[in-house]
Formats: C-alpha cells, structure tokens, sequence
C-alpha cells in the first residue's frame, strides 16, 4: 500500500497510468470533433472551394480538460484509494501497550479502547503476543510485562477502566527492562508528569515506542471554596488556544434526597489562557447541599470537585445571657463568638423563638441560665430532631442551679453549685493548663497551647457516665469540655464563658479549632500534616475515573500522615474521607496542580488515537469520472452546435429560478388601483373563500354605484405577503382556521396600512357562537393569532351613537347572513361625554382601523355574474330585510371609510346654524 | 412526387388533402399581402393601344396617315391624332421555384424561401388578375388567363413542391411583349439558369428575377467541422473550418447576384434580390411596379 496524506491506494501500480495522459492529451487534440451535417441550399457556390487551414480542426482546451480529469479520476478509482489507511504499529516484537490510565485519560476511554481493541486485532492477525498494562495501576506481581496472546487482551479490553489516580512513571522504569525486546505503544493521557524521559528512555531500549494521545487537551476542575459567598472553582486545561466556554453543575441532592443539578455556571477560558475561574452565585441553604461540581460533558475524575465541610457554612443561632452594656464589646459574652464565626458561618443572633424559627444547625448559648419553659420545650425538640446545642458557662448559669440536682436535658453533665476559682486573688494554687487531648476526642490532635489556662470554671459532678461525656479535661482532670448525644443532636457545654474572663481559652486558636473540630465553624485551611497526625481515615465513597462517587466500603482506614501527602493511588483513590465528625474530600486534581502538556523526546512515533476508519474512496471516483463524462457529452454537443443551447437554458433556468408568484401586482393592476375606489379582501388561500368574498364585495360595490355616489371598480383579491396595500382603503378579512398566519413582514405591512387610515373589516364566518372575542370558535382562535401582531387598539361593542350607525343610513345593528353576533370597534375614549343637546357624545376623532365581527356579510352582499344573490339570508320577507340591512351596514361600513368622522362632525351643525344667526 | 404506379387512391387522396390544406393558406396569405397595395384603375394612363378615348394630340412628322382623327382635325387648322388609352393586355407568365432548396429557413421564426417566393407570386398574380391581365404558370402549357379561377388553379399548383434539388424555369413559348416574373434562388447550375432567362429573353420576353434569399445564405453563420449538404441531399460538401470559407462563400454569393443584375441588365429585365427576413410588401411593391410598368 502507498500512502499520501490520508489517502493510501492498495494498486498503486494502476497510477502508473497517469503517466499516459499526455498521450492521451496529444491524440485527443489530433482528433478533431465529429463533423456536423447541416442541410443548406447554397452549397452549390461552396463547391469547389478549398480549405485554407490544413491543420485539424483542434477541440477546445477545455474539452481536453474534462475529457483528462475524467480519465484521471477512472484511473484514481481503479487505483483504490482508501481514505484514512489504519496505520499499524509495524514489525513482528512482542507489542506492550502501555496505557497511563488515569483520569485524564477517562475523558477520551471509548476511543482509547477503541485503538486498543484495533491494535490488539492487528497484533492477533500478526501473530503477535501483546501486553497491556494500565501505568497507574503500577507494576503488579512477579512479571508485570505479561506477554501473552493478543486475543485474551482482546476479551478483556471493555472492562479496562482508568483509574482516578496519576500513574508514577519511576516504578515502572525498572519493570520495563525484561529479558526479551518488545515493541511499545503509549496510550498516553497527555499530562506532564516526572519520569516520563525515564520510562520512555527505558521502553525505548527494548524496541520502537509508539505514543498515541487524545486530540483536544485535557479539561479538569482544581479546588472549591467561597469567595464572597460564591462557590468559586477553577477550570483548567492542557493547551492554550483559543477562546474556549465551558460549563459546570453544581449537584447536590433536592429535599426529597434526590441528587440532581442545584445550579449551573458558565465561564470562558481566555484566549490562551490555561486557567479560568469561575464563581456559582448561590443562596447558601442550596450553597450547603452542594455535594459535587462537575465540569458540564466530561466524564472524568478531574472534571469533578467533591466538597466537604470546607464550604459548609453552618447557620449558627448566637444566644448571649442578658442585654448587652453598651461600650462592653471585649467582655460581651458573644464578642468572641461572633469573631471566630462570622468570617466561616452564617450566624444568626435573635431571641430563642426566633432563632429556631430560622432552623440553625448550631445554637450556642453564651452564659444563658434560665430558660422558660416553653423554650426549653422547643429546644429540647430541636435537638432532638438533630440540632446541635453549644453552651458556655458562666455567671448566670452558674448562679441558676441548672442542671444541678438533676440531669438537665439541654446540659451534658450534672453540674456542682458553685463552681471554682483557680489561681485568683483569693485562692490558692495557679490557674490550670489543658490536658492533650484523648484519642476518644473530636479534639485529638490539636497542640495545646501552654498559655491558655483557666481560671474559674463550673464544675461537673462526678456521675457514673461523666467520664465518656468529657471531650477535654484541665490538667487536674476537671472537664472542660462535656458533650452528650440527645436524640439526633447533640448537646456541648463549655466549662468556661465564652469570653477571656473565665479562661484565655477564647484568647486563643484553639478557640477555633475547637469550634472548627465540632464541626460549627467551616474548615478555612487546607489539610496539613500535623493536624492529621495520628488520625485514621476511612473513605466513605471514593471517586473513580469517570470522576462517578461510589461507595467504599471494603477500602481500609488511611493514615493521617497519608492523606496528607496527597499522592494518590490504589490504597488511596480521591474521594470523601471521614474521621470521627470530620469530613475531608480530596480530589483527583490537586489545589496547586498546574496542567502541562506532555513533553516527548523529539523525534517520537505518533499514532493518531482516533479509530481510523478506512474509507474507500473508488466509488466516489468512479462516480466522478461517470459525471465528467456525462458533461463530456453535453460539450461535445455543444461543440458540434448540436446542443439546442436555449431550449437547455430554459431548463435550466426553470430548474433554478424560483417561481415568482404569479399573483403580484403588476403595474397595470396598480395603476387601475390607485385611479379608482376599490375594495379589496384578504386572500385566504381557500379559493371558495376567496371566491364568495369577491362575490360580496361584487355586490356591495354594486349597491354602492346603485345608491351611492361612490363607484368603486370590481373588487380585487390582495395577497397580504406580496401586495402594496396602500391603494385600498378598506380590506375585507374574512377568518378561517385554515388559513396560514401571515409573515411578520406582512403584519408590519398591514400595521402601517391600519396607521395609515386604513380598516380592516375581520369577519369570522361564525356568527360568534362561542364568543369569537374570547378565543371559542376555531375562527376566533384563528383571529387572535392573527390579530396578536396587529396594532389594534381598544375596542369595545359598537356604542348606539357610533359614527357607523349614521355615516349614510340609520342603522342600529348590523346584520350579514347572521344577525346576532356582535360588532367590535374601536373603543370610545374614557373621556367622551355627551354634550348638553347634542344627540351623540363626540366619539373617536377618526375611524376605527377595525371593524370585527362574525356576521359573514360577504355571504349577505355576494352576488354572481348574472347579478343576483348567491346565498340564501333568513326567510321571506323577513330575510330580504335582513340582507336590506345588510347591505346598507356596507355602505355605512364603505362612507365611514371613505368619510371618516364626517356625520360625527354633523353635531356641530346646530351650533354653526346658531352661529349663523339662522 | 410518386410516379403515377405507385400511386393508391389512399394515397392520392392523402396527397390531395395535404396539397388542398396548404392551399388555402397561401391563397389567403397572398390575399393579405395583395391587399396592401390599392390598384389605381385598369387603364395604363397613357396611349396605348385600346377601346378608349385617351387624348387628341397634333400630328406630327411620321405619323401614319390612318391614324389622323379627320373629324377633329376638320375642327382646326393642324392635324390631330386620335389616341387610345393604353389597354393592352398583358400575359405574365409566372415561375415560382418550388424546388428542394427553396424549402429552407436558417432561423424559426422565419418563412421558408419557399413559402415567401409562393406568398409573393400568387399576391402579383392577384394583383394582376384585379387589374384584368392574365396570368399563368409557365409549367402551364396552357395561355394565361385571367379571372380568379385562374387564380385558383395557380394557387392549386404552386402548393405542390418538387424533389429536385434546384429548380429551372421550364422552357414555354410565350409570346412576344408578355411579361415574366421568375421567383427562385438562383442557386442551381448557372449554365441553366442562363439558358432559361436567354430561352425567354430570346422571346422578346420582358419581366422581373426575383431571387429570394435566406438571411443565413447571406451571412454565412458556420464554423467547425461541417458536411453541407443541399436540401434534396444530391450535392454534398465537406469542409474542415467552415468559418474559413466564408469570405470566398461571400464572393460568390455576390458574384453570383452581379451575374444575374448583368444578365438582366442585358436583356433589359430587372432583378430584385429580396430576403426572408425583409417585409414581403416592398418587395411585392417592387414586383408590381416593375411588371405593370411600361415596356422598355
């Protein structure tokens, strides 16, 4: 096979070929074209003449052309190309194909199993063992290079999955030296990583190294926090390039416990730009239930950020004893609170009621000794629904006896009266120091600071179960800190005020880091070693290279010291750790990664990774060349001027001109428009339609040159989309709801013909039985669409003293074929009263653009060629008064028009004839 | 046409359907276009042989004694001469060419030569028949006639047509001061076109050539390789670049219609040469005048 670009020929010897087509090019000149036979009469002078030019006659360069290009695409063809020839990892060595198999490769695993899947079939037909390994999976066993043949690879290439973890290319450096030498192809994810000159140096010792990487780089999302109240989130790529928008989900689960998509964001890479932040404006009860943020479309442990407590903000109920002094900041019992809290949780400071109105997650009571009743009811039952209950001793609780002869349910421990003074001016001893904290503690952990002591405390009596409850202890063993589960929640007491008069304790940063360990105060620092030193973490779900969360529950606990380092692997995949109440989310990429691309030796092997798929391209050619040819015969007829050139451009022509509408205006029709009175209706598109609404408007023309001084022309139809319609003054609209709603071109045209003094009579046809005007009858609906687009004002019934009850006949209803359905017109102006004498109120100073109704008078008015009634109105003599009246509510319709407010102006007659002295 | 043994009565009666139906298209073409000239009255204006009155003029030197009008003559001093109106009879003997190559238009839109040569015939012999000379064919071996029968049996025969490739007017014994109109192309063998106008001239014949011609014959359109053939197909030339001949085409052409003004110019006929994509009035105008007019 010979290749070109991405097109190979499996014959190419047939190019080859190609090499003829001079000759062709030459013989085709010789031979000139075919003579034409052609009758003419004055051949007999032409005897005996002789030719002039010897030379043959020579086809047109151009025929030449085609007739080449035709010959050459036949000979393409029969050479085969193939579009897109697979390339193949040449040679007979035993094949490693050694995948990175990390998240970054996730992105693009369908197309990695697919070139693993074609490789290894080629390695079967080849004869050739394979191996394949997942890099991140490590050098597993005694022989990780496991050559064996390539068809069991083959059988287990679907259920290779990546892995969430990077591989380390130093343990492999040593695997790779075998005995025997092999070939390499490196599926590889496109990351810059330490090792890889190594490994690649090393691979490249046993025989050719292939590398195949995705097309398009590598997207991921690196670290979650709040700024400003804003979930905010970093997105990061391979490649600069350019501009690049890419879309993130916040999931979380609903009320109903449901995961699904509690917010979306969208942001930019700029052009270049390797880095874009991205900030989710959320409210924080959403904020809180935020689980996971996932790069919108791809499917990777990198694109997916887990959170954990750091960006729970907790909503913390601050509850001080009594009515803070004015000017007593620092010794506020709250002060303190407020200063550690605020920064990393939405504190609420309200009085009990409401504060649980408001459902916190945490309440800290600060020195508060009696509670009433009720609110001790209340909450007793928000802890046990789960509540968490913080209090701080002091005076006040001390001096309230609570908790004192019994257990107390909003205390962990029976407290003793009084309590006691350390190291004051009036005791003995100094004041105490902390004890390190229990391993049983949320505390554990946590330096003890040797400057905070404490002075006074209240203390706990010494029951049976006093000792499980104590979280931390004074060096004497006193407790400090005494917790007790209530119901769902829990209850934490403080043996110190929350402010510096008892103990230095909120002096310090173990103030909030205690807060911090019982989980009120979100964690604000990133792990660190010594923090965690001596923890045990188990995972609770873990994430795996599709960046999908699943539960772990067969995955050992992981040390402190461990989780710091934060290099993953198979003992530790990225995912939620839990210890005690304390939960931590590492994510596959790391806060301070940086995506770089793979740097190869120069000179690499690469494959592409798309699955190449062979097309062959001999059709098409012959295809081609069959066209050419057939365009051969139609030039060589025209050459020989047998092509009957205009009969085959109006075909052509026919072909590809669009019709114009046979029914635009031509200038004539415009001219015999604008020269007369004419009325025109709205063709429909039903030719019945349109055929009885010409008739009617035949016949109210007629009636008009009959009885009136108006002599309109035969009526016309107007196309709405095509038409000018400024030459009519009057536009009858019969409604059907078959008819198609005209284009916004058209209602503009029709709008500015409506602000230009036109009217449009609508007419449904239905005799409004169903209320056209509230949308009941197909008509109606119809109307409404159409009218939806129309600058229509106001319009209301017609009023007694409308213009059109007078403007040539008295009329007070207005009857077509159907007599009782209602007449809409524009409305009157609020404003308009009836003047003192005047028979009518001085109404709309012009005339209504519309006029709608659903009486049909077309059908009432329609006359045929022989002058007489086409339809049939009401009965007797009754009905031929019905169709009288109709018709005189077309004239009056036609003089409104024609006149406007003409017979309105009539009212003013008696005052001019006053005026006059008459 | 079909030799008479072969002829079936379908077939006979098939060709005169055929031959009726150009028939009364072409008489009423030529009625039309005969129309278009109003025909003043039958009488020459001027003295001539005849039944009427034309003029008394004096005498003079060489007048036949016989010819002196005594009775006017006794009414004055000098000797008049009593002259007739001129009402000689003319004959015309028409020949239109009706062969193969007067059937042929270069464009559509445009008469056959054919059908212009018979338009323009049969309109002359109208307008003669009107003004009561006789007219006749000169395939006709029968004397011109006059009337509008003649008219009809005329009509009748020009709507056939011939096989022959070019047509030569047949030779008839005319007599002497009749007049003439041939209507071809003049495209066939000149050696016999020669005889045939000498064979008339020789008569003591006078009268008209007209040579209808189509625009294409003038202007020579062709290029590339062509194969001329004649319209009975009997003459055939082939050329390599037709567009190379045309100037020598031309030539001839124009050598062929000065051939024919000198022949005519010799024997005192005149020569209109006259194309299909001109107005059929002037010519017929022009045919008119030149066969009404006086003899030379």
């Amino acid at each position: 096979m010979m290749a070109f670009g991405s097109i190979g020929f499996l014959a190419p010897a047939l190019l080859l070929g190609l090499l003829a087509l001079p000759i062709l090019w030459f013989l085709l000149r010789a031979v000139p074209p075919a003579p034409l036979r052609r009758r003419f009469p004055a051949v007999s002078l032409l005897l005996g003449l002789e030719d002039k030019e010897t030379t043959p006659d020579r086809t047109p360069w151009w025929l030449l052309l085609l007739r080449m290009a035709a010959i050459a695409a036949a000979i393409l063809a029969f050479a085969q190309p193939v579009l897109n020839p697979t390339d193949r990892v040449a040679g007979r060595a035993p094949l490693l194909i050694a995948m990175d198999g990390s998240w970054a490769s996730a992105q693009s695993w369908g197309q990695r199993q697919d070139k693993l899947t074609e490789v290894l079939q080629f390695a079967v037909q080849d004869g050739r063992p394979a191996a394949v390994v997942l890099l991140s999976d490590g050098p597993r066993g005694e022989n990780p290079l496991n050559f064996v043949n390539a068809s069991e690879w083959l059988n287990k290439v679907e259920g290779l999955e990546p892995n969430a973890w990077e591989p380390v290319y130093d343990e492999w450096v040593v695997a790779a030296d075998t005995g025997e030498a092999y070939e390499t192809l490196w599926l590889s994810d496109g990351l810059a990583r330490d090792g890889r000159d190594d490994l690649m140096a090393a691979f490249g010792d046993k025989g050719d190294v292939s590398v195949a990487e995705a097309e398009g780089g590598v997207l991921a999302l690196r670290g979650i926090g709040i700024e400003s109240g804003a979930l905010s989130t970093t997105a990061l790529r391979v490649v600069g390039g350019g501009p690049l928008e890419f879309a993130v989900q916040a999931e979380g689960p609903d009320p109903a416990g449901i995961t699904r998509s509690l917010a979306q964001g969208a942001g930019v890479f700029e052009d270049g730009a390797t880095e874009a932040e991205l900030a989710i404006e959320l409210p924080s009860e959403l904020r809180n239930r935020v689980k996971r943020v996932v790069l919108d479309t791809v499917r990777s442990a990198g694109a997916v950020v887990v959170t954990d407590d750091s960006i729970q903000r907790r909503k913390v109920a601050l509850i001080g004893g009594s009515t803070e002094q004015e000017g007593a900041v620092l010794v506020s019992p709250l002060h303190f609170l407020r200063k550690a809290l605020v920064p990393t949780a939405d504190v609420i400071e309200a009085g009990f009621m409401d504060s649980l109105q408001a459902n916190p997650d945490v309440m800290i009571l600060a020195d508060v000794g009696d509670m009433s009743g009720q609110e001790t009811r209340a909450v007793r039952e928000w802890v046990e629904a789960g509540g968490m209950l913080v209090r701080f001793a002091g005076p006040r609780l001390a001096a309230s006896g609570l908790g004192q002869s019994s257990e107390h349910p909003l205390l962990p421990v029976r407290l003793r009266a009084g309590g006691r003074n350390v190291g004051g001016a009036m005791s003995w001893g100094s004041p105490k120091g902390l004890q390190e904290f229990p391993e049983s503690s949320p505390f554990f952990g946590l330096s003890v600071p040797s400057d905070v002591v404490v002075e006074s405390q209240v203390m706990a009596q010494p029951d049976p179960n006093l000792s499980e409850r104590v979280l931390a202890a004074l060096v004497d063993g006193t407790p400090l800190v005494t917790a007790k589960d209530q119901g769902a929640g829990r209850v934490v007491l403080f043996h110190v005020t929350a402010n510096a008069e008892w103990s230095s304790l909120p002096l310090s940063g173990l103030f909030v880091q205690l807060l911090e360990r019982l989980a009120i105060s979100a964690r604000s620092s990133t792990l660190d070693a010594a923090d965690l030193e001596g923890t045990i973490w188990v995972p609770e779900q873990v994430l795996d290279g599709f960046g999908v969360l699943r539960d772990a529950p067969a995955l050992a606990g992981v040390d402190g010291a461990r989780l710091a380092s934060g290099v993953f692997g198979a003992d530790m995949p990225p995912g939620v750790y839990v210890s005690g109440d304390r939960r931590v989310a590492l994510n596959a990429v790391a806060a301070d990664r940086v995506l770089e691309a793979a740097g190869w030796p120069v000179g690499t092997n690469f494959l592409s990774l798309t699955r190449s798929e062979e097309q062959p391209l001999q059709a098409w050619l012959l295809m081609a060349a069959l066209a050419l040819l057939c365009l051969d015969v139609l030039a060589t007829l025209l050459v020989g001027g047998r092509l009957w050139m205009r009969g085959v451009a109006a075909v052509m022509a026919l072909a590809i001109v669009p019709m114009t509408p046979a029914d635009a205006q031509d200038e004539a029709a415009i001219l015999e428009a604008a020269n007369n009175t004419v009325l025109a209706y709205v063709e429909t598109g039903n030719s019945r339609l349109d055929e009885v609404s010409r008739a009617g408007l035949l016949g109210l023309s007629a009636e008009l040159f009959r009885r009136t001084s108006v002599e309109p022309i035969a009526p016309v139809a107007v196309n709405l989309e095509t038409d000018e319609l400024s030459l009519y003054p009057f536009l009858y609209w019969p409604v059907s709801d078959t008819q198609t709603v005209p284009s916004d071109a058209a209602m503009e045209k029709v709008n500015v013909f409506l602000r230009g003094g036109g009217m449009i009579l609508f007419d449904t046809r239905d005799a409004n039985i169903g209320r056209s005007l509230s949308g009941g009858t197909p008509n109606g609906k119809k109307l409404q669409s159409i009218a939806q687009n129309l600058d229509i004002p106001a319009l209301e019934p017609v009023p007694e003293d409308h213009v059109l009850t007078r403007t040539f006949y008295l009329l007070q209803d207005f009857p077509g074929r159907y007599a009782n359905a209602q007449v809409w017109v524009e409305a009157a102006p609020p404003d308009a009263e009836q003047t003192e004498g005047m028979p009518f109120r001085n109404l709309n100073d012009g005339v209504t653009p519309v006029v709608i109704g659903g009486n049909d008078w077309a059908s009432a008015w329609a006359i045929g060629e022989n002058g007489r009634f086409l339809f049939p109105v009401g009965r007797g003599s009754q009905g031929e008064r019905q169709r009288e009246i109709a018709i005189r509510f077309g004239v009056n319709l036609i003089m409104h028009v024609l006149t406007g407010n003409y017979k309105s102006d009539q009212v003013h007659v008696p005052a001019l004839l006053d005026r006059l002295g008459q | 046409m079909n030799t008479p043994a072969q002829i079936t009565p379908d077939q006979l009666r098939s060709d005169a359907e055929e031959a009726a139906a150009g028939f009364p298209a072409l008489m009423a073409a030529a009625d039309q276009l005969a129309a278009t000239i109003s025909l003043g009255s039958h009488g020459r204006r001027r003295a001539g042989p005849g039944d009427e009155f034309w003029q008394y003029r004096p005498a003079a030197a060489g007048d036949p004694l016989r010819e002196i009008d005594w009775r006017r003559s006794a009414r004055a001093d000098a000797h008049f001469v009593r002259q007739m109106e001129w009402q000689n009879l003319q004959a015309v003997h028409l020949w239109v060419d009706r062969s193969a190559s007067m059937q042929y238009r270069g464009d559509k839109d445009l008469p056959l030569k054919g059908e212009r040569a018979r338009i323009l015939g049969l309109a002359v012999a109208i307008l003669l028949a009107k003004a009561g000379e006789s007219v006749g064919l000169m395939e006709d071996p029968q004397p011109p006639k006059h009337g509008r029968g003649q008219l009809t049996k005329m009509a009748m025969r020009l709507v056939i047509g011939s096989d022959e490739d070019y047509g030569v007017p047949p030779n008839k014994e005319m007599i002497k001061g009749n007049r003439a109109l041939l209507i071809s192309d003049f495209l066939g063998d000149w050696d016999e076109v020669i005889a045939a106008l000498s064979r008339a001239a020789d008569q003591r014949v006078q009268g008209c050539l007209v040579q209808v011609l189509d625009p294409t014959e003038e202007s020579f359109p062709f290029d590339g390789r062509t194969i001329f053939e004649s319209m009975g197909g009997g003459v055939s030339f082939e050329t390599r670049r037709a567009k190379a001949l045309r100037d020598d085409y031309l030539a001839r052409l124009a050598e062929r219609k000065d051939q024919l003004e000198a022949l005519a110019r010799r024997t005192g006929w005149m020569f209109l040469c006259h194309h299909t994509d001109q107005p059929a009035q002037n010519a017929l105008m022009w045919i008119h005048n030149a066969i009404s007019g006086p003899a030379r």
